[in-house]
């Protein structure tokens, strides 16, 4: 039995969906970003193997652009996380609720 | 065989750690599973033949990312526990479940993929960073260049954001800062 694209795939579902869970059910900011890294890192390797399994270089480098994108998006977010942190004193979602409607 | 091998162990271990990512109330057990975790993402990435892109993940995640996550840890409390109220566990599961089996149905259908052939093929007996590298600079010029331009742009706006009220304490202890002064006064 040999290792196929569908392998590769159904993995990286489950992480993604293991990600979307975090997203879903976290309520303090730095676990919502950890729950992102963890859905990025999902798609990475969907990309990865897509690559692999059509000998297409495309999907590599959609990975590696997905990779600068995280590295910018955690650079400014944990920026904002020190700005709120100062602001509020906590990063739970339900004490930075501000607009009671 | 040692393919088969690797995969489902670096599947279970990924799937694992990013479980304890997800679920640990302790800050420092999830971001220390999530270093691990993206280690192992790089051995699947060594498994798929993308050489350069394991070396970018271990250089780009775990070397940058995750010492970015680990010094602004030092502006947070690390060491207590999060608490949360979750309101409604079983409809997060519920969704969470059904999205799981959704994309699983969706990867696993067939696909219609007799007619798709590649853009960029990979040459044979050229490495995998040489490969990279002729595509990246050729046919991904521009698209790279506005990503090393937004790099430049969240350096900035991170240092500006951090670097604000930096002398304000942000852990601040009224009775430390108490201590401090007296024994100064006291010399």
């Amino acid at each position: 039995m040999m290792i196929g694209l569908s392998h590769y795939l159904i993995v990286s579902a489950i992480l993604f969906s293991i990600g979307l869970v975090g997203v879903l059910r976290r309520r303090n900011l730095l676990m919502l970003f950890f729950a992102t890294e963890v859905m990025l890192n999902a798609v990475n390797i969907a990309f990865a193997a897509i690559s692999h399994y059509y000998n297409d270089l495309t999907g590599q480098m959609f990975a590696f652009f997905i990779i600068a994108i995280a590295a910018s998006e955690v650079a400014v977010g944990l920026g904002i996380l020190i700005v709120l942190y100062k602001k509020y004193g906590s990063l739970d979602l339900d004490d930075l609720a501000s607009m009671r409607g | 065989m040692y393919e088969i091998v690797a995969f489902y162990l670096f599947s279970a271990l990924t799937i694992g750690l990013f479980l304890i990512t997800v679920m640990s109330k302790n800050i420092l057990y999830s971001m220390t599973s999530l270093a691990a975790g993206m280690v192992l993402i790089s051995g699947f990435f060594f498994i798929l033949g993308a050489d350069f892109l394991g070396v970018v993940q271990l250089v780009v995640y775990v070397g940058a990312v995750m010492a970015l996550y680990a010094f602004a840890m030092m502006f947070f409390d690390a060491t207590r526990d999060i608490k949360e109220k979750n309101t409604n566990n079983a409809l997060v599961f519920l969704l969470g479940g059904l999205s799981a089996l959704v994309l699983v149905l969706m990867f696993a259908a067939p696909i219609f993929s007799e007619s798709v052939q590649a853009l960029y093929p990979m040459h044979e007996g050229v490495g995998n960073a040489q490969d990279v590298g002729i595509v990246l600079f050729t046919k991904y010029l521009v698209p790279f260049e506005v990503a090393a331009l937004m790099l430049l742009v969240a350096m900035i706006a991170g240092i500006i954001l951090a670097g604000k009220k930096m002398d304000v304490s942000l852990t601040e202890d009224m009775g430390a800062d108490d201590e401090i002064m007296i024994v100064k006064d006291e010399k």
